[in-house]
């Protein structure tokens, strides 16, 4: 009785995977690989583009180099770098296509007097150069620097921008925009940095050379703790049929909400 | 009767099927942990990883040392028992052995309550109230530090102390305590010379039980410590054991060497709370032994 069970359960395991291995191939998918930055931001457009047209999107979060790499090499469809394209990778017949601008706002507590900062500035405050906030020209009191923890986009970027990589001395590490701003907003001596379109009535943005950051001046250029997302393709390689769909569809007016719900500024 | 029988043989199948889940699903996190924390404290090496000081995952060199959060760990679990116990204890000797059936009904209430709010409620008004005024009653410049961390842990083992340890006190024969009235000691001495030393396990088994709490704890302490991960100092903020593991799961990706460590440090965290585990049954041995 037994032994005939399991006879039966193995000839049924059996039938299954020969069934399994048959299936049909996928559906055609689209890859992307490259920034760690843009989960975010193509993770949403993935799940709105697969229930839209069931295309799945997959995404590897490598590092933008290693996406254009990817890309040049034929082992993705799409190309995701969270910089400008380099000339020289502009020679090897890659296209970058800006997808959105990552806007990252410095925050501070409303009654903070200091209004203004420049780059070099904010640079020299999260390596611990300036530590008091009367060297800025503000209150004698010790500047509390607020980040977030490694591996989060916004560290990534800001960290990028002001080229303090791994020399930033904070004094928080926090895990989320409303945790930085949060923080920000009880402490009159914080700085913290947050993603511009999160930004509440609670925290002061700076100014950084004296333009705010505003999603117009994001765009322009002219606000300058900002980075775009790169879509990267090569020049001479058609995509595919449903790669290119995806391409049209995240570059196109209805992903803009989608875009600017994560948080960043829609390019298109 | 031969139906009877059978069914009894059913339904006791189901229970040792439902009690094997729970066993299982130990086993299952065990092995898991073994199998995941492992691959990366082989390539970081034992004594790096363990004694190492710096801890920087996603750097251009990373350096993968857990010896702050070790120690940040200890030490806040540490001071809340130092708080925590004292307060705990001796409220629990008032409720079981002092106070008026009102007044015990009343504060146990209260305690329940509080043994059932939630860890983000803790870490929300620590956050708030608690930090903001570190800040300024020891005029430094932020208030997210290991004493904050201490004192919302301690607040947080409150109720699990004052609990077992009423339980313990209680239970204590109300014979030993007559005697002991009957000689001429006074209510107060009779408490602490007579009723407590007999409790005394079960007081201990409440510690460790608090210890075990702090130690796992997490989203409270993730909300108050700052985390940043340095070398533990009462007033600079630190990361435990917990929060390491919390804060950066989210963005490291699956297979790094970032991911596994962070396995692994959950595999340390889960070897102090065994350890916790084997004291406390030894402390409940006692207990039923006596």
């Amino acid at each position: 009785m037994m032994k005939k069970f399991i006879r039966l359960l193995t000839v049924m395991l059996l039938l299954l995977s020969v069934l399994g291995g048959c299936k049909p191939k996928e559906k055609a998918s689209v890859s992307t690989d490259g920034s760690t930055s843009m989960s975010k931001v193509i993770g949403a457009l993935g799940e709105a583009f697969e229930l839209e047209t069931g295309t799945t999107v997959t995404y590897n979060a490598t590092g933008s180099g290693a996406g254009i790499a990817a890309v040049l090499e034929g082992r993705c469809d799409i190309g995701l770098a969270s910089r400008n394209l380099k000339d020289e990778e502009v020679e090897k017949g890659l296209v970058g296509t800006v997808l959105a601008y990552d806007g990252i706002a410095i925050i501070v507590h409303p009654e903070n007097p200091i209004n203004d900062l420049d780059l070099e500035t904010i640079a020299k405050i999260y390596t611990g150069e300036i530590t008091n906030w009367s060297e800025v020209g503000g209150n004698d009191a010790t500047i509390v620097l607020i980040g977030r923890e490694a591996g989060s986009g916004t560290r990534d970027g800001f960290e990028d921008i002001t080229k303090t990589k791994d020399k930033c001395t904070y004094r928080q590490e926090l895990t989320s925009t409303g945790d930085v701003i949060t923080t920000v907003a009880s402490n009159p001596d914080a700085i913290g940095y947050a993603s511009v379109a999160s930004i509440k009535d609670t925290v002061k943005a700076l100014t950084v050379g004296g333009v705010a950051a505003t999603e117009d001046n994001i765009k322009n250029g002219s606000y300058v703790v900002q980075r775009p997302f790169v879509l990267v393709t090569k020049k001479d390689v058609t995509l595919s049929d449903s790669a290119q769909k995806f391409f049209d569809y995240i570059t196109s007016e209805k992903a803009r909400e989608i875009i600017s719900s994560t948080g960043v500024v829609p390019a298109n | 009767m031969r139906k009877n029988k059978i069914f009894e043989d059913i339904v006791h199948g189901i229970f040792l099927i439902l009690g094997l889940i729970t066993v299982g699903c130990v086993l299952l996190i065990t092995v898991y942990l073994i199998i995941s924390g492992l691959p990366a404290i082989r390539e970081i090496g034992l004594i790096n990883f363990l004694f190492g000081k710096e801890w920087a995952s996603t750097a251009a060199e990373p350096k993968f040392g857990i010896l702050p959060f070790i120690l940040s760990s200890i030490y806040g679990t540490a001071g809340a028992i130092v708080i925590g116990v004292p307060i705990g204890f001796f409220t629990a000797v008032y409720l079981s052995k002092v106070a008026s059936k009102k007044v015990r009904t009343t504060l146990e209430t209260a305690i329940n309550l509080l043994a059932g709010i939630p860890s983000v409620v803790y870490g929300l008004v620590g956050m708030i109230i608690l930090v903001p005024a570190i800040r300024h009653i020891f005029k430094v410049p932020d208030g997210s530090s290991l004493l904050a961390a201490i004192i919302v842990l301690s607040i947080m083992i409150l109720p699990n102390i004052i609990k077992v340890s009423i339980t313990a006190l209680d239970a204590v024969p109300i014979e030993y305590e007559d005697a002991s009235l009957a000689l001429g000691a006074t209510p107060i001495e009779t408490y602490f010379r007579v009723s407590v030393p007999a409790a005394k396990s079960g007081i201990a088994a409440a510690v460790v039980l608090g210890v075990g709490r702090a130690i796992g704890e997490a989203m409270a302490v993730m909300m108050v410590a700052g985390n940043v991960a340095n070398m533990p100092s009462l007033f600079q903020s630190v990361r435990f054991l917990t929060t390491a593991v919390s804060s950066e799961m989210a963005y490291s990706s699956p297979g790094s060497l970032q991911r596994n460590a962070l396995f692994s440090i959950a595999l340390v965290l889960y070897m102090f709370i065994m350890l916790i585990n084997v004291v406390l049954n030894f402390f409940l041995k006692r207990e039923k032994e006596k």
